[in-house]
């Protein structure tokens, strides 16, 4: 199990083919490797949700999965979602109301954030604090990112309708 | 807001185009941290660079018998691996004590333990190898034999005299002591017609920075200079501190600071592994990186607030406070850190109590000991939860002993809003205060009358809702009575360096520092709205000791009051020499003209004269068109340092409302007010977020967060699944009023805010959750409040 494994699989769209040490996780795979370093490491132990990614579109720690488990999957990190601009009116609304301060949750946040409103378009205040719950900001004190979630929330449903 | 102060004889600040000061504006850069683009220490990488882990003990205390490292350096990428005794040759020892913090006294502190260690988590050896998993593979075949020694863990029993002492040069385990007598507290106290005594237990916590601290060191034997990368808030402390014990000249050591993943006091300070981390830079000549994993974090961030603190009240039948006397005791860890030392809680502890409130008679004493565990020092607020909660609390129980309103015997207590400039008890100079302007806006803000009557309705249905309140007052802008006075080579004053460049826009370098409270937003205001430029074009550099002034950084909220202040001045330096410029170009006089919207302007009608862009063409690319004897100087700088006061305090009030679950012991918060004021406010938005922030960080305190640790000095929670932090569902809205006093003492009139919140937050739930169980005559004066706490005072477990 000390050998390196081969993986091959989507990170934000381009394919990836790497030898992997079956122990590397994919926070670290992501970091050290591709130098992605827009998710951050902030307990390594499934906690804390800085390392928030993607994976075939379910939001996972990337702390607790391996990279060996990636294989054949799609990785979406803050990078990629900030360069397809698929998350443009979250983040505009994080700068206007100031929902980050030292931005080391931002990433996580963010990923969680979008997964919450992809699931669902109209969230209670509550439901936002509730998804978010499993992503640690030391900073802000929660209240300017529940204002910023629902803030897009509100402006995407007036851009549907 | 604040009354706008002239900066010229015809616009006043808030009147110009580019008035950003007041106003809520994003700020700059942004994008860089939304967009996952920040560099912080953690992201870095240098060729050749060597990863550090330290070899860690698990005892509190014990002798280091023998260290055996043969195996280890068989294992693959392993560098080196140095101990203790080896790298003392390269680093000195260094001693944690002020000489304005009389008798203060503390050990020898080297970098990685030599022969004794003295608390869980306390480094033994390192292992640097080529990358952080190797490392850690190789310390996993270190071999450390220990001959255990008693440890002293208990703060009550660690000044018994059969106890161990830590440090038998020392004497004893006391570290520090101080007495305050003012007044005539015996005789106030006989003159009671109630008096009421409790102890306050404060639990151990720490700041749970979500990036854990890190740091690059990089010496470059060729050039004799180390570059370090650190997310610290003082670089220029950390550039002293690393001179001086590696023996290098300032000069030769560079700190660069990056981005910040958290600080709050947790990096203001030196640890020993980063100062372990620049002397094997210095050993093995290459860069070594040292990111400390969460569970190292628990164990060698600082920890704070472990105070158990007697407090006293007298009080007289129409409400007036006779007296406080508290007896403070708090444990330290084995070392008193350095350079700030960890006696500045308890004596920020006995500063305060009883700051808000009129009456002169106060007696104290704290007490600072020596203990084997983690070390304790200097977080965000220090020393104002332990002195609001004690003041808070005492206050409110001398209200319920006499049947008063909890509004009530504060409105008949704190210090008139008139009664300035005056002096608190302890002997705290304070120059403008607002005591019952902020009460009295609280008050609106909660709807005080309607909320105590929904309180008594829920409470027929035996639903427990309570109210806290409490008034603080927060020690910012800290002059040298700090740190400078006592011997320490942390500065007081900070300076700005501004310069116009050859495109009309601004660069400005400024010695406070950014860890996400915005200092590069409230310096890029600050100059935008005193040189007339948009902020878009002032570009602001911070943190790097070979690319801005001197200065203090940012912590003991300074950096808006002092850094701030000088960003202005300089601002309206290089102002006037763009003026002299411009009226020379012009065949005008600087009194005719004014900067606005980037461009030179008639002062009377405003008339767009000559664009600064077009004026720094001709200044750097055509100065042989200006009229003979000009010589323009489109740079300027200027510190600042408060002289008159030795702090700029402010002071606030907040409440909480919330509701306690007496059957499990669950405590629901419901809403928090906060009235403060920080004087002129730069930016509304950030201010309420700093407010906002700190309260969070309170609220932790209060309800969760506690440092465990058993019988033999062993930390058992060191992780986030066993040491709870507050989360979004746990977190109420928090509602931020403000009153301004600016201070007279800057043309700014800043006072700092990014501590008032976490002052005050755990007194007003405490307050709270005693106010809704007042109907089982049970009071709690211990935090955090858990559902353990709760029910075993309710007597249900």
């Amino acid at each position: 199990m000390t050998v390196p494994m081969p993986i091959s699989l989507h990170i934000n769209g381009e394919r990836v083919d790497a030898l992997v040490l079956p122990r590397q996780n994919l926070a670290d795979f992501l970091r050290e490797h591709l130098h992605l370093t827009g998710t951050h490491v902030g307990c390594e132990h499934g906690v804390c949700g800085a390392c928030t990614v993607r994976v075939n579109d379910e939001i996972v720690r990337a702390c607790l999965m391996l990279a060996v488990q990636t294989h054949g999957t799609s990785v979406q990190t803050i990078e990629g979602l900030s360069d397809s601009g698929e998350v443009a009116d979250l983040q505009a609304a994080f700068r206007e109301r100031n929902a980050l301060q030292c931005g080391y949750c931002t990433p996580g946040m963010l990923m969680s954030a979008q997964d919450l409103l992809k699931q669902q378009p109209e969230p209670s205040r509550d439901q936002i604090r509730e998804h978010l719950s499993g992503n640690y900001c030391r900073c802000t004190g929660y209240q300017a990112i529940v204002d910023a979630v629902e803030m897009t929330a509100r402006s995407r449903r007036v851009r549907q309708q | 807001m604040t009354a706008p102060k002239p900066i010229t004889d015809g616009l006043s600040l808030l009147d110009r185009p580019n008035s950003y000061i007041g106003k809520t504006v994003p700020r700059p850069n942004l994008d860089r941290l939304l967009q996952g683009r920040g560099l912080y220490v953690s992201d870095m990488e240098l060729p050749r660079m060597g990863h550090v882990v330290f070899l860690r003990s698990p005892h509190a205390h014990a002798k280091i018998v023998a260290i055996d490292i043969a195996a280890a350096k068989l294992k693959p990428g392993v560098i080196a691996i140095v101990t203790g005794q080896e790298l003392a040759a390269v680093i000195t020892p260094w001693v944690g004590v002020l000489s304005h913090l009389k008798g203060l006294k503390s050990a020898p502190q080297h970098a990685i333990a030599v022969d004794r260690v003295c608390w869980q988590g306390e480094a033994v050896a390192a292992v640097v190898a080529t990358s952080r998993a190797l490392a850690e593979d190789a310390i996993d075949v270190v071999f450390v034999e220990y001959q255990e020694l008693d440890a002293v863990t208990d703060m009550r029993a660690a000044l018994e005299p059969e106890m161990t002492v830590i440090h038998p040069s020392l004497g004893d385990n006391l570290a520090f002591e101080r007495v305050h007598d003012a007044g005539a507290v015996d005789t106030a106290f006989a003159a009671s017609d109630e008096i009421v005594e409790t102890e306050f237990v404060f639990g151990r916590h720490t700041g749970v920075t979500l990036e854990p601290r890190a740091v690059v060191a990089d010496w470059n034997a060729a050039e004799a200079r180390l570059t370090i990368y650190q997310g610290t808030q003082a670089p220029h402390m950390v550039q002293n501190i690393a001179a001086l014990h590696l023996g290098l000249e300032e000069r030769q050591v560079r700190v660069v600071c990056k981005d910040v993943g958290g600080s709050f006091g947790i990096k203001v300070h030196i640890y020993a592994d980063e100062m372990a981390t620049y002397a094997l830079s210095r050993l093995l000549r290459r860069p070594v990186k040292f990111v400390a994993d969460r569970l190292e974090s628990f164990n060698t961030d600082i920890h704070a607030r472990d105070h158990r603190c007697k407090g006293r009240i007298g009080v007289t039948r129409d409400g007036t406070i006779t007296a406080f006397e508290i007896d403070d005791l708090t444990g330290i860890g084995p070392y008193s850190m350095y350079p700030r030392t960890s006696a500045i809680e308890a004596n920020q502890v006995v500063n305060l109590v009883g700051g808000p409130y009129v009456t002169k008679n106060y007696r104290a004493r704290a007490r600072v000991v020596f203990q084997n565990k983690n070390v304790m020092c200097q977080y965000r607020a220090v020393g104002h939860p332990i002195a609001c909660s004690v003041t808070e609390g005492l206050v409110d129980l001398a209200a319920a002993k006499i049947g008063m309103d909890s509004i009530e015997i504060r409105r008949r207590n704190l210090v008139p809003d008139d009664a300035y400039p005056c002096a608190s008890a302890s002997g705290l100079k304070f120059e403008q205060l607002s005591h019952h302007a902020s009460l009295t806006k609280l008050v609106e803000m909660m709807n005080y009358e309607s909320l105590r009557a929904e309180q008594a309705a829920l409470r027929d249905q035996s639903i427990y809702r309570g109210i806290g309140i409490a008034s603080f007052i927060e020690v910012t802008n800290p002059s040298a009575a700090f740190y400078g006075v006592g011997g320490a080579k942390i500065s007081s004053q900070d300076g700005v360096a501004i310069r116009l460049d050859a495109q009309g826009a601004v660069i400005c370098q400024t010695s406070i520092t950014e860890q996400g409270q915005g200092s590069e937003s409230l310096t890029a205001q600050i100059v935008g709205s005193v040189l007339g430029v948009s902020m878009e074009r002032v570009r602001v550099i911070l943190g790097d000791t070979d690319n801005t002034p001197y200065g203090g950084g940012t912590w003991a909220s300074r950096g808006a009051g002092i850094g701030g202040e000088a960003a202005l001045q300089a601002a309206k330096i290089l102002r006037k020499n763009i003026l002299d410029v411009a009226a020379a170009i012009l065949q005008s006089t600087p009194a005719e003209l004014d900067i606005a919207d980037n461009a030179v302007v008639n002062i009377g009608d405003g008339a767009p004269r000559i664009e600064l862009r077009e004026l720094a063409r001709i200044v750097y690319f055509r100065p042989d068109t200006l009229p003979p004897g000009i010589q323009p100087e489109l740079m300027a700088t200027r510190h600042f340092v408060p002289r008159e006061y030795p702090f700029a305090f402010t002071n606030g009030v907040q409440a909480s409302w919330l509701e306690v679950d007496t059957a499990t012991g669950f405590v629901k918060l419901l809403k928090h007010w906060v009235v403060e004021d920080c004087g002129t406010i730069i930016n509304p938005q950030l201010v309420d977020e700093q407010i906002r922030g700190g309260v969070v960080q309170g609220l932790g305190a209060a309800l969760f967060e506690k440092c465990v640790y058993d019988d033999h000095g062993q930390l058992t929670n060191a992780n986030m699944a066993d040491y709870l932090v507050p989360m979004s569902g746990e977190m109420p809205d928090i509602d931020v009023g403000h009153v301004v006093s600016p201070t007279e003492e800057s043309e700014l009139g800043a006072k700092g805010a990014g501590e008032a919140g976490t002052a005050g937050a755990a007194a007003a739930v405490a307050n709270a959750v005693n106010d809704a169980l007042s109907p089982f005559g049970t009071v709690i004066t211990e935090i955090p409040l858990t559902p353990q706490v709760i029910l075993t005072a309710l007597g249900r477990i």
